[in-house]
């Protein structure tokens, strides 16, 4: 490359640079503009269709015309975030900072490190044996393998939006606490044997990926690629999932559900993880029927409860590990992230 | 001619990253032999802990989400 290219390349790559951070700024301020207006939006809604707003009908209207723009808002805003946080992390980045980290502080960083490392359930066992084979404690990995899951961006934007940003920092709490104290346990117990023979013999060859530079357009681009793709893909859920929560809204009797769901039916959270562990969905089509069960005289720590179960634990995943974990020790990893569930359900009705 | 290996289970960005290459490859006239490797044995055996990985003559290049264009471009003409 002539000297000419490069000096020219490095004067436009400035005002570039500088045009897509504006951008990116105007962006977010129209998206607080909009956001603002979204009460006004909802009232004229209602009042356009003429329903009297007191009806159930208008009820379930008003709470429909609200939150579906609110929550894709919120939503995309955290899948942003997370986007741009996640480019400056790599599985394999992460597995050099795991690598050798004892118990106790290598669950800590394992569980923090899965709430911002890409990941994707279907590398989930490439992941798993990487991770073993570059000498990841057990437990740690586990740690991750709970945390990255269970803590994601959808989780947390739904959470955010339809409940507020407490619900939303105690489930990442909550989440967080889960997934280190279960790797823990799964360390503690010392089950590598339990692993299938063929995991344990493989030795991975030391990889030396040549570090991607990304400036920060890419970074940028990165945000946008995670709004297209998620809000992209889980638009149709949260629609459904908040329409089925109107109509709760508008027509199911306000403590139906308190003596079912309520905190002094303490039965209410075993039943809740027990149907969500079988359960799959992703917490797109979940969250919004939790507000309204919330709204309906749920307990919170029995919605949280069912939440994770059925996020965390879900037969397709336990499928895709069983190629690499024997059945006992599928059976002490659902064992042990369901009772530490149980225990944030409990912990939980009990504090709150 | 390059012996091009795309690690991956078969989800749909591993054979979407197979097409990539071997699109691009036809485009800059190189010839490559691109193989999937879908056994998970073998995919670790690489290293890597994310899928898709890339593998050309031997050297990964790449692993987790869909290349970048540019990048291919470089991998196939170095």
């Amino acid at each position: 490359m002539s000297f000419d290219s490069m000096s020219e390349r490095a004067v436009d790559a400035r005002p570039s640079t500088a045009r897509w951070i504006g951008w990116t700024v105007a962006a977010l301020i129209a998206w607080g503009i909009i956001y603002s207006q979204l009460v006004p939006f909802s009232a004229w809604v209602t009042a356009a269709t003429r329903i009297d707003p007191n009806s159930h009908l208008g009820e379930a209207v008003s709470f429909f015309a609200y939150d579906t723009p609110k929550v894709l808002m919120l939503l995309a805003l955290v899948v942003f975030g997370m986007g741009v946080v996640r480019s400056f992390f790599s599985p394999e980045r992460t597995k050099i900072l795991l690598a050798g980290k004892g118990q106790g502080i290598g669950n800590v960083l394992a569980a923090s490190l899965g709430i911002v490392t890409p990941f994707c359930s279907c590398s989930a066992v490439p992941l798993f044996i990487g991770f073993v084979s570059a000498g990841v404690p057990l437990g740690v990995t586990f740690s991750f393998l709970i945390s990255a899951p269970m803590v994601n961006e959808v989780a947390l934007g739904l959470l955010f939006g339809l409940l507020g940003w407490k619900v939303a920092l105690t489930y990442l709490c909550f989440g967080l606490a889960v997934a280190i104290v279960s790797g823990w346990i799964i360390g503690r117990l010392h089950l590598d044997l339990w692993l299938e023979d063929w995991v344990r013999n493989i030795r991975a060859a030391a990889v030396d990926l040549p570090a991607e530079e990304l400036s920060a357009i890419d970074r940028i681009k990165a945000g946008i690629e995670a709004v297209y793709d998620i809000v992209g893909k889980v638009w149709p859920w949260i629609i459904a999932g908040i329409a089925v929560g109107a109509f709760i809204h508008g027509y199911v009797p306000a403590d139906l559900l308190a003596t079912i769901m309520g905190r002094d039916a303490w039965w209410s959270i075993p039943a809740a993880v027990a149907i969500g562990i079988p359960m799959y969905s992703n917490a797109a089509g979940i969250i919004p029927i939790v507000e309204a069960l919330l709204a309906k005289g749920a307990a919170l720590g029995t919605v949280l409860a069912f939440m994770m179960s059925v996020i965390a634990l879900s037969l397709p995943e336990l499928i895709i590990l069983r190629k690499v974990l024997t059945i006992r020790l599928i059976a002490v990893f659902v064992g042990v992230v369901g009772s530490g569930i149980l225990g944030v359900g409990f912990l939980f009705n009990f504090l709150f | 001619m390059k012996e091009v290996k795309v690690l991956g289970p078969g989800c749909k960005r591993c054979v979407a990253t197979a097409e990539m290459i071997q699109n691009e490859a036809d485009k800059l006239g190189v010839a490559v032999r691109v193989e999937k490797v879908t056994d998970y044995a073998a995919i670790a055996g690489y290293g890597i802990a994310s899928t898709p990985g890339v593998v050309i003559d031997g050297k990964v290049v790449h692993a987790g989400g869909l290349p970048k264009p540019d990048d291919l471009a470089r991998w196939l003409t170095a």
